[in-house]
């Protein structure tokens, strides 16, 4: 099993959308929401999601097929 | 020694030993050093500070690890100077420009390595890392060569020669990855969370961002022990912004200058803006970003301290100005042809944004300002080249020069 920490950013177009609860229908994957903001506008969440490593990577992909951001938690690693 | 006492989580207060942690394990917040205050008052006074070094160690009290055993290739105490010149062209005759462009090499990063690496030293780490763009890796390479340890630096493939060349020099091992910036930010945190490397701005941030405070020390001292009005700061990851105020608020702590009432304003780059973006919509949460600007040193799409940078905006009064391209390059322009600075181009970000800012009337002439350059141009030819004036070609004649000298004054005049 691996862990993968993670930072989503939601578009205002799928705010109003359970995109961590499809994901979780969908993949064998556990999510679990640490923090997070949202807004009418905007969004973040930053979870860790739990399974086997293809399975999050699939995961992350499908997601990101839907239009989310994914970052580190960290932020940006390359800087100036 | 230090008196570093914990790491605490900025969201939820959780305290953590003085480890390579970086996040909060609970909430995931960033974690940031605490110190004993009540023991820095009691030791720390303007006296045994001027007696320091003239670098940033003369600060060692107020950093988290121990000076005597400190890689130190000699950052900071750089120059602030009464920009009389461009404060006259602006309007603001009490505008003042810190100046970290001498640096060792050449950036401000020299403050936030020279801690990060002596920190990741002092934990153990024989290797130190960095994903960047160039100043950096620059600073990351010098100072695990002065400090014996090994340096693995990845980096862009498409960078400029001369900030490889700025690099390699020291002995690095050098990391060109192929890919867009967001490929390189990816492997690139995946590789700090599997290597146990002290990634300075990683697993070793803690420690790396308390170096940016020396700005606000050294900014206050030379001032004659107070805080500055106000501060325009370039805006990246956003950690030097906060940063700096930090500094101030320190000092204040310790008892040797006022409480600061400083106010904070924050200078980006439009093609990277979100902080801007969102402190012109009102809004706390930043949108992240791809950047696309020739400020590459400040190209942070997903800063880790957006938040907190919107935050001290608000909580300051400041205010946070983004500039195209265009206005950049003037920027760089205008500090050399009046101060005799040749920046970067975040320092032409810096003094773009203090123009704007200025015209919208949100810097008053009477505050004395203190503007941030943090690099220097030689990292950056490739910005400004095709905008300056080239060269008068003449042959060894006096009559060459002349006719040459003659026919460029009466294109002037002309035009």
């Amino acid at each position: 099993m691996a862990v993968k920490r993670v930072r989503f950013t939601f578009p205002e177009n799928l705010i109003r959308e359970p995109l961590i609860y499809l994901l979780g229908h969908e993949f064998r994957v556990i999510t679990n929401v640490r923090m997070a903001d949202v807004d009418e506008k905007t969004g973040w969440v930053v979870l860790e999601l739990e399974g086997e490593a293809d399975e999050i990577a699939r995961s992350l992909a499908w997601a990101q097929e839907k239009g989310v951001r994914i970052d580190p938690v960290t932020g940006d690693v390359v800087e100036g | 020694m230090s008196f570093a006492t914990n790491l605490r989580c900025r969201e939820c207060h959780r305290e953590y030993p003085l480890t390579a942690t970086h996040v909060c394990e609970f909430c995931f917040g960033p974690v940031e050093v605490t110190y004993d205050y009540d023991g820095i008052r009691k030791t720390v006074t303007r006296e045994r500070i001027a007696a320091g070094p003239a670098s940033l160690w003369r600060y060692k009290d107020f950093l988290p690890c121990g000076a005597a055993t400190a890689i130190d290739i000699g950052a900071g105490f750089t120059p602030l100077i009464h920009a009389k010149n461009l404060g006259r062209a602006l309007g603001l005759p009490n505008l003042y420009i810190k100046n970290d462009t001498v640096n060792p090499t050449w950036s401000f990063k020299d403050r936030v390595v020279a801690v990060a690496s002596s920190r990741a030293r002092e934990l153990g780490y024989e290797k130190l890392a960095c994903a960047s763009t160039g100043n950096l890796a620059n600073s990351v390479s010098a100072h695990a060569a002065a400090g014996g340890m090994e340096a693995v630096v990845f980096i862009p493939n498409d960078l400029e020669a001369g900030k490889v060349v700025g690099s390699s020099i020291y002995g690095p091992t050098l990391v060109k990855v192929r890919g867009n910036y967001d490929a390189v930010n990816r492997l690139c945190a995946e590789l700090a969370g599997s290597y146990n490397w002290g990634f300075v701005n990683v697993n070793v941030r803690p420690y790396y961002s308390e170096g940016s405070k020396t700005l606000g020390f050294e900014v206050a001292e030379q001032l004659g022990w107070r805080a500055p009005d106000h501060c325009v700061v370039p805006i990246a990851s956003g950690s030097l912004f906060v940063k700096i105020r930090k500094g101030f608020d320190e000092l204040a702590k310790a008892g040797l200058i006022d409480a600061p009432k400083t106010r904070m304003s924050g200078a980006q780059a439009t093609g990277c803006s979100p902080v801007a973006t969102a402190w012109s919509e009102g809004s706390m949460n930043f949108r992240p970003q791809r950047p696309n600007t020739i400020a590459k040193s400040l190209a942070i799409g997903n800063p880790a301290d957006g938040y907190y940078s919107l935050v001290q905006l608000r909580d300051t009064n400041g205010a946070c100005a983004m500039v195209t391209d265009e206005e950049i390059v003037a920027g760089m322009k205008l500090l050399a042809e009046t101060e005799g600075i040749f920046a970067e181009t975040a320092g032409g970000v810096t003094v773009a944004s203090v123009k704007q800012l200025a015209e919208q009337g949100r810097i008053d002439p009477g505050e004395l300002t203190v503007a941030f350059i943090t690099g220097a141009g030689f990292k950056t030819l490739e910005a400004v080249t095709g905008a300056l004036k080239t060269p008068l070609e003449v042959d060894a004649t006096v009559e060459s020069f002349e006719a040459a000298y003659t026919a460029l004054h009466a294109a002037e005049a002309a035009a």
